[in-house]
């Protein structure tokens, strides 16, 4: 007899705490960003597609030696180069990374020696068709530079 | 409450709780014979998201397969990440500095916390109150803020390395982990207040399909499931790895077996994780990250190598046969959920299809994992 | 005033207005209120504070195309969500605003309202039953097992507040609490009466009332989506629109009748400026009430839900008006 009153009392009270907390929650500030009216600074380290770095005449420092090719797991870069007369590297002509398989991994940013890659930072990526996803990284250079 | 019926199996009729799940456990379907309201039988089918990960594991070179292993779960990829690492690293040898052993657990132990919130908001909300969901998940967004400043990502990492980290970490990942750690136990007070002493919780979950040790024994269960009806096993402390034994922290364990012992298990162990967080913070040492002969290619020798971690979801194990060339003979992920989540079948006779549905959130399923 | 042609069409239009300007603003009330319990904003695009969603939400709805399942039984498909809706609006007849806002003052009040509220857990069988379908049938007898089973501790209650107040006509209910706050039949200390367990049935009554209007934490009826969709799962378009709506009418009976019975209706606290602003606060703090509930708890089981009706609810409701039947022969 007593316990059925007790739980009673004791169940109002449980109700009364878990309100007094929501009630403390109405007055506390909202925490949305409302996204694209407000948007939010990424970290330096975000991951966002691989872009290519340039050397200071605004060449990229990618020699063509394909270990970004060998270490992607996902097979997503492709890339081509050509030795050019009295040349001792290659020079670079294609970098095509297909963004629709890529991870995000990393693997290709470590595995270059000669510090060719770089995340981009990119994420505003929202598109309608799939060829947008078919990154030419060379006319993305080329295109910042100017 | 379950109460035992007599069921006439001519009156029952087949309710399939499809692939598409309006609760937030995955594409899992369960086939659920039912007499009125209460189960007679239930058959869980999975495969709706099998992505072939042991196939890929073959198909792969070593440092190719790190990724992988953040998809399997991807609410605690921490844990799965430091597994792989640390087989690697036994069947090859290879000597892990300090300074990134203590930044591997206390980022594990971060990802932890992160994956027992969503679960507990998930679960909360199945019962029906959605406000605990907003506020776990806006707790966990603390978590993925610290972790993406430091690793670039905030759901599937690829951090670790073999031997070491991708990246460093500075003395901002520090501080905000320090400020971190008392908001959250401030939070951890106040789901106490809102949620585990609510009269409405504690009637539902009270006696909610009781799982007794031969039970969780005979289906190999683990983490909460398990040290929810009195077994004391967790690997960090039966099968020690990495530097947890440096750590003072305490495994909680209940022996009612029942939903809200499980619900428990996982509260206290978000608060045990949060003593490790702090005591690998004070213990920070200083050095390199990665070793200084660190292999550019991953060639075990030949020979079965096995290697256990606790994760979020429990004791997951990974195996690896290896022949001497760069991809794996073999790679062998036990799922602890696969194991958690056979439980259901046999336990669920004679519940209310609203307990079923609250004993399923309680074992805290990720379908995925299931699937690999 | 007197009953013309004219006078009636204009109460009736305000009853209705009122009804409907309530059902859909409340929808965007509990949407910001339940926003900022989250700490999140609710909708603010539409309009200057989101207060062009709920026109733009019932456009939405009209636009839809309104489905009736194949095999269902049509009339009694289309009458369950008028069914739903007609009781709330008709109960607005007999409820005062203030000593003269009054449509029609029956002299049996209370007894209309709970003919009127009866006809609720009609429309609820009809829809379960009409939809042709296994779940919405199942829920649809939980749902009508729940309003009966908590519709006796709400007339016990009432029962209690007339032997106190001697008539059954909500006029003379409120008349008899003027006087300021402590005259008001939550509170124990009134003139000639000291029963201490008023608050218990104010308590009681509020309590059935969530659980007759299918409100969380007591909505398995509705948002047993959890797992199969409630009774109204094969209402598209207007039929969920005026399901929803109805809920949100029947919200506001509840919230007046408890300020008449308990809370003095009209009466200022203070005892000073009664009038109509007065219940219009009123109502409106429990209709908050109401909405921080439901964003706060969970939901009971079927069990539950049935236990403490007729475990808990049943019998306090009736020690209490033992009580208060002795304590009047008495004093």
């Amino acid at each position: 007899m007593v316990s059925y009153f007790s739980e009673i009392f004791s169940g109002l009270w449980s109700l009364v705490v878990g309100l007094a907390i929501t009630f403390r929650e109405f007055f506390s500030p909202a925490v949305t960003v409302q996204y694209p009216y407000q948007t939010l600074k990424m970290p330096p380290r975000f991951r966002g597609h691989i872009q290519l770095i340039a050397d200071e005449e605004g060449n990229p420092n990618c020699i063509v030696c394909m270990m970004c090719q060998r270490a992607c797991p996902s097979g997503c870069i492709s890339l081509a180069g050509k030795k050019e007369e009295g040349q001792k590297k290659k020079v670079l002509t294609k970098y095509v990374l297909d963004f629709t398989t890529c991870s995000l991994c990393g693997s290709c940013v470590e595995a270059c020696n000669f510090n060719a890659l770089e995340f981009s930072g990119e994420y505003k990526l929202a598109s309608t068709r799939k060829e947008d996803y078919i990154i030419d990284l060379k006319k993305r250079l080329e295109e910042n530079n100017s | 409450m379950s109460v035992p019926v007599r069921l006439q199996p001519d009156e029952t009729f087949v309710l399939n709780v499809g692939p598409q799940h309006p609760a937030t456990h995955g594409v899992l379907r369960v086939k659920m014979e039912m007499d009125g309201e209460y189960i007679v039988n239930a058959e869980t089918v999975i495969g709706y998201i099998h992505r072939m990960h042991e196939k890929m594991g073959e198909l792969k070179t070593y440092p190719q397969y790190y990724m992988n292993l953040s998809r399997m779960d991807y609410l605690g990829a921490l844990g799965y990440c430091h597994g792989h690492v640390l087989l690697i690293e036994k069947a090859c040898g290879i000597e892990v500095p300090e300074r990134a052993e203590y930044i591997r657990a206390i980022t594990v132990e971060l990802n932890r916390i992160a994956s027992h919130l969503f679960w507990f908001g998930a679960f909360v909300m199945d019962l029906g109150g959605f406000s605990p969901l907003m506020y776990a998940l806006q707790d966990r967004e603390h978590i993925l803020d610290i972790l993406e400043r430091i690793t670039g990502s905030r759901l599937t990492y690829s951090y670790y390395r073999f031997g070491g980290l991708y990246n460093d970490v500075d003395e901002e990942f520090v501080e905000s982990t320090r400020k971190f750690v008392p908001r959250m136990r401030k939070s951890l007070k106040k789901y106490r207040g809102l949620v585990t002493g609510n009269i409405i919780f504690k009637k539902r979950l009270e006696g909610n399909a009781p799982l007794s040790r031969e039970t969780c024994r005979k289906y190999g269960a683990t983490s909460a499931v398990a040290r929810g009806s009195g077994i004391n096993y967790d690997v960090r402390k039966n099968e020690p790895y990495s530097v947890y034994p440096e750590f003072d922290f305490d495994i909680p364990v209940y022996t009612e077996g029942d939903s809200m012992a499980r619900y428990k298990v996982r509260m206290e162990e978000m608060e045990q994780s949060l003593r490790i967080i702090e005591q690998g913070l004070d213990k920070l040492p200083d050095g390199p990250i990665m070793p200084k002969k660190a292999p550019k290619i991953i060639k075990p020798p030949v020979g079965d190598y096995y290697q256990a971690v606790e994760t979020a979801r429990g004791n997951f194990g990974i195996r690896l046969v290896s022949d001497g060339t760069k991809n794996p003979y073999r790679l062998k992920l036990r799922s602890p959920t696969y194991s958690n989540m056979h439980l259901f079948d046999e336990s669920c006779r004679g519940l209310l299809i609203m307990d079923a549905l609250a004993f399923m959130g309680s074992i805290d399923l990720v379908i995925p994992e299931i699937d690999r | 005033m007197e009953l013309t042609l004219l006078n009636a069409l204009i109460a009736v239009s305000i009853a209705i207005g009122f009804v409907a300007l309530n059902a859909a603003y409340l929808v965007w009330a509990e949407r910001r209120g339940a926003g900022r319990i989250q700490r999140r904003p609710g909708p603010n695009i539409n309009g200057p504070l989101g207060l062009l969603q709920p026109p733009l939400d019932g456009i939405k709805l009209m636009a839809k195309q309104l489905i009736i399942p194949g095999g269902a039984d049509k009339a009694l498909f289309i009458a369950a969500p008028v069914l739903a809706m007609v009781p709330a609006i008709m109960s607005f007849v007999t409820i005062p605003f203030s000593d003269v806002i009054i449509a029609h003052d029956l002299n049996i009040g209370i007894l209309v309202i709970f003919a009127f509220a009866s006809m609720g857990s009609i429309s609820l069988l009809f829809a379960g039953w009409s939809s042709r379908n296994k779940y919405a049938v199942m829920s649809a007898m939980r749902a009508v097992s729940q309003a009966i089973a908590y519709e006796i501790p709400m007339l016990i209650t009432v029962i209690t507040v007339v032997l106190i107040a001697g008539s059954m006509s909500l006029t003379d209910i409120v008349q008899t609490q003027k006087g300021g706050i402590w005259n008001w039949y939550v509170f124990p200390f009134r003139s000639g009466l000291f029963n201490p367990l008023m608050l218990m049935s104010f308590l009681i009554f509020f309590i059935c009332a969530l659980a007759e209007t299918n409100r969380a934490p007591f909505d398995l009826g509705e948002a047993e989506s959890e797992l199969v969709a409630g009774f109204h799962t094969e209402y598209g378009s207007m039929g969920f629109g005026l399901f929803f709506m109805g809920e949100y009418a029947n919200i506001v009976i509840g919230a007046c009748l408890t300020t008449i019975l308990f809370l003095g209706g009209w009466d200022c606290p203070f005892g000073l400026y009664p009038g109509v602003w007065w219940f219009i606060i009123k109502i409106y703090l429990i209709i908050a009430t109401i909405i921080w509930i439901r964003w706060t708890f969970p939901r009971t089981t079927i069990y539950g839900l049935l236990n403490l009706s007729w475990k808990i609810l049943i019998p306090l409701s009736l020690f209490n008006l033992l009580l208060t039947a002795a304590l009047l022969k008495v004093l």
